[in-house]
């Protein structure tokens, strides 16, 4: 032993003496997660966090909150002389004379915008594959969890710098809150601190912004990874795979290196996207005051289909003992999107209960082996985007030369017909990718090499697959539909007989698909 | 003299003499016509506002009338006054190309000199707004960079973006951008209201907050790209796009690579 080594070894003993988590780092350490780049998506959300956090940090030290009136003084000439809000002139302060300022408002913004991005690439991901079944049901409600808190963090950071931009946004909250029947005008009035605009609110989101918001993301963040930690990560079929072991490398060396190099590649895009393209330019937007407003002004992405749900809403009001109850904002902007997310929550549940399938899954699906959660899948994208596109309608028309009435209408008639539409399209392209599966498994690859055979006929050689290959194409399970008669074996009727034929039916399009090849099926056709 | 009595009863000499009496009375026209086009004053302005019929005549006056009072697809002309026309014709708006929803700029269809007479021609039917001097238009010296994008946001940002980048307006009507467009033609655009635009009059907006407004307009299209790239200066639409194409795009090629190397 040489005396480096002698000398860590008496550090580590002294530590660990202390500490007595040896045993534990050494079983960590050990640690398999499989290589996929799906896999690491939900990297991208934690590295961009943060990120968020450390340039945030920054933000809050010439950051004031505070809504009293100042004149602007800076260096900015066209807004020189203005009076404006502290929040306002602190943030032209950090974008214009504080070093660096510029630049780190804007890798807080773009990381923002990349992080939201990330959480919902990441969740696609575990939904497509599966991967939010047993036991994973509660990982997948805090990831829920993690993009509603995204939402609000997202919206109190765009609040925040009190400009144009800011203030319509905060408009359109305070109208959101006022909408809940019976005790909307009180919130709105508690949390704003009197009439809209009042003088509150801001260092009231503030401290939720960099403080409660924040410590919630890192609990929830903790708990998220520390289940992936201790249910171990799921992995995609393969040879070798099953649903007992995780095939992959060990968190040290291999994973470390690669993951703590991905961080600095995550830092690297965003700083690049920060260095050279511009993001909510405050200056031009000039300090927030209700009579005033911009043609096209809009959310950032994240809540762009939120504003498209309301834009689309027709103008529905009910007015009944002194109280009005307007629809068109209690229906898109919360009713709608609340009726989603409990869907989206507890759909690990109602998957199960469809298929009745209430077995651990580690191995994950290929997303055309269930066409009907693909479906699902496709089926609310198509939703989000028509939302978000009319969203996005005044900037669509300007840029577009079309008419704003004829995207709204569009985005109308579209919203529900075209969700459907692409429920029935996914299904259908799953039900052919299975079919050209099967056809890859039973006849292999074509080569495209045409052989003339003595007797004059022309055939196509075909390669048969490689056995993992082969392995992969047919390894998945085909679980039959639910046979649920509404009489038991004596012939008496169930009870919940509607709620048995609801269920079988759902079952019975969850249990869609071709039959997979079978070694009978491959015997046969070694035999021609 | 011998030559030419032998020619005079000639039988060409009738019709010779008429070509050559008018030839005469032609050039006589043409000449006196000339000396009355390059003399100033009211008799010049008259030949302008004569111009400018005849002009209005050809061009204009199968859909604004051919007394310029308007008809079922075209308004009445009648007291629009010279800013009107000046700027609906030197934007190039008028003669508009197609009858669909909005006029919009184009290469004018007629030069500054007969853009100028048929805005004398207009002009002479009722009074209207004038064609601002380049006096009045001295917006560096009269105007408040800081007042003006006050009164920006307060009047004009609600249609042509924060940035003066233009904007939506409803059925496919829009308000058009504001970068690029000549001092002239925004005070003019002010003062006549044209198209879909509100009339901002003296007493809205008065001549030296138009000038403040005219200046803030050219510092906003002036401005250098101070944070990067400006991706049309139309918020958040164009980030959002970005941060899914480039952002997430590139970090799953990245990823995709990571992965792709360990195998």
């Amino acid at each position: 032993m040489t005396t480096a080594e002698k000398r860590l070894g008496n550090a580590a003993n002294f530590v660990d003496e202390r500490i007595g988590a040896a045993g534990w780092v050494k079983k960590s350490l050990n640690k398999v997660f499989p290589d996929h780049w799906s896999f690491m998506l939900g990297e991208v959300c934690m590295y961009s966090f943060v990120i968020l956090l450390l340039s945030g940090t920054f933000l809050t030290l010439w950051f004031d909150p505070s809504q009293r009136d100042v004149i602007y003084e800076g260096v900015y000439e066209p807004l020189k002389g203005i009076k404006m809000s502290a929040a306002y002139a602190s943030t032209l302060d950090i974008s214009f004379e504080v070093r660096g300022g510029l630049l780190m408002r804007q890798i807080h913004h773009w990381a923002a915008n990349i992080f939201m991005a990330a959480i919902v690439a990441h969740l696609l991901r575990v939904f497509f594959t599966g991967a939010f079944r047993k036991p994973r049901e509660f990982n997948w409600i805090l990831g829920i969890l993690l993009l509603t808190l995204g939402f609000v963090e997202g919206l109190f950071g765009y609040s925040l710098p009190d400009d144009l931009l800011s203030g319509t946004g905060l408009r359109i909250t305070s109208a959101i809150i006022q909408a809940i029947p019976l005790v909307g005008t009180y919130i709105s009035f508690f949390l704003f601190g009197g009439a809209f605009p009042g003088v509150g609110f801001l260092p009231r989101i503030f401290t939720l912004h960099v403080l409660l918001i924040p410590g919630a993301f890192l609990a929830v963040i903790t708990i998220h990874v520390m289940l992936v930690w201790y249910q171990k990560h799921t992995q995609f079929p393969g040879p070798g795979r099953t649903e007992k072991n995780v095939v992959g490398h060990p968190i040290l060396p291999v994973y470390m290196a690669k993951a703590g190099g991905f961080f600095f590649i995550v830092f690297g895009v965003i700083a690049f996207l920060s260095a050279v393209a511009s993001i909510n330019p405050i200056w031009l937007y000039g300090p927030y005051t209700p009579g005033q407003i911009s043609a096209g002004s809009q959310p950032d992405w994240y809540m762009g289909w939120l504003d498209g749900l309301v834009r689309m809403a027709p103008p529905w009001e009910t007015h009944a003992f002194g109280h009005t109850v307007s629809w068109n904002i209690l229906i898109p902007a919360l009713i709608v999107p609340g009726i989603l997310f409990t869907g989206m929550a507890f759909y690990p549940f109602i998957e199960s209960w469809i298929t009745g399938d209430k077995r651990e899954h580690h191995l994950l699906d290929r997303p055309r082996n269930v066409p009907n959660r693909t479906a699902l899948g496709v089926m609310s994208i198509t939703f989000v985007i028509v939302a978000l596109i009319n969203g996005g309608n005044d900037i669509l028309a300007t840029n577009f030369h079309l008419s704003i009435n004829q995207i709204m209408w569009f985005s109308r008639i579209g919203i529900f017909v075209l969700p459907p539409l692409a429920f029935v399209i996914t299904k259908r392209l799953c039900l052919s990718l299975q079919r050209a599966d099967r056809d890859l498994v039973l006849h292999g690859l074509e080569t495209g090499r045409l052989v003339r055979m003595p007797s004059g006929e022309f055939v196509e050689i075909h390669e048969p697959i490689s056995p993992q290959k082969r392995f992969v194409l047919t390894s998945h399970e085909q679980a039959p539909a639910l046979e649920l008669s509404a009489t038991d074996a004596r012939g008496v009727k169930r009870p919940g007989a509607i709620k048995n034929k609801v269920r079988a039916r759902l079952s019975k399009a969850h249990a869609v698909g071709l039959p997979k090849v079978t070694s009978e099926d491959l015997k046969e056709i070694e035999h021609h | 003299m011998k030559r030419l009595s032998r020619y005079r009863r000639h039988r060409a000499a009738g019709p010779f003499l008429l070509v050559v009496a008018l030839l005469a009375i032609g050039t006589t026209f043409n000449v006196a016509s000339a000396t009355v086009a390059q003399s100033p004053n009211s008799f010049a302005r008259t030949s302008a506002i004569e111009e400018g019929r005849q002009i209005f005549l050809k061009g204009c006056s199968s859909c604004h009338g051919l007394n310029a009072e308007g008809g079922a697809i075209a308004p009445s002309l009648i007291g629009v006054g010279a800013a009107s026309v000046d700027f609906q014709v030197g934007t190039g708006r008028m003669p508009m190309a197609d009858m669909s929803t909005q006029a919009m700029r184009k290469a004018p269809v007629y030069n500054a000199e007969e853009t100028a007479a048929l805005a004398a021609y207009v002009a002479s039917l009722a009074p209207g707004p004038a064609i601002p001097t380049d006096a009045v238009l001295n917006y560096e010296r009269d105007g408040s960079t800081a007042e003006g994008g006050e009164l920006f946001r307060n009047n004009c940002a609600m249609c042509h973006n924060f940035a003066g980048q233009g904007g939506a307006l409803t059925q496919g009507k829009y308000a058009p951008t504001l970068m690029g467009v000549e001092p002239k033609y925004i005070y003019e655009a002010l003062i006549t209201g044209p198209q879909s635009m509100p009339v901002f009059s003296d007493k809205t907006i008065t001549p030296a907050e138009k000038l403040s407004l005219i200046k803030w307009i050219k510092s906003a299209e002036n401005e250098p790209n101070l944070g990067g790239a400006t991706m049309g200066r139309i918020g958040p639409v164009t980030e959002g796009l970005l941060a899914w194409v480039l952002g997430i795009g590139l970090l799953i090629g990245i990823a995709v690579w990571l992965t792709t190397k360990a195998r």
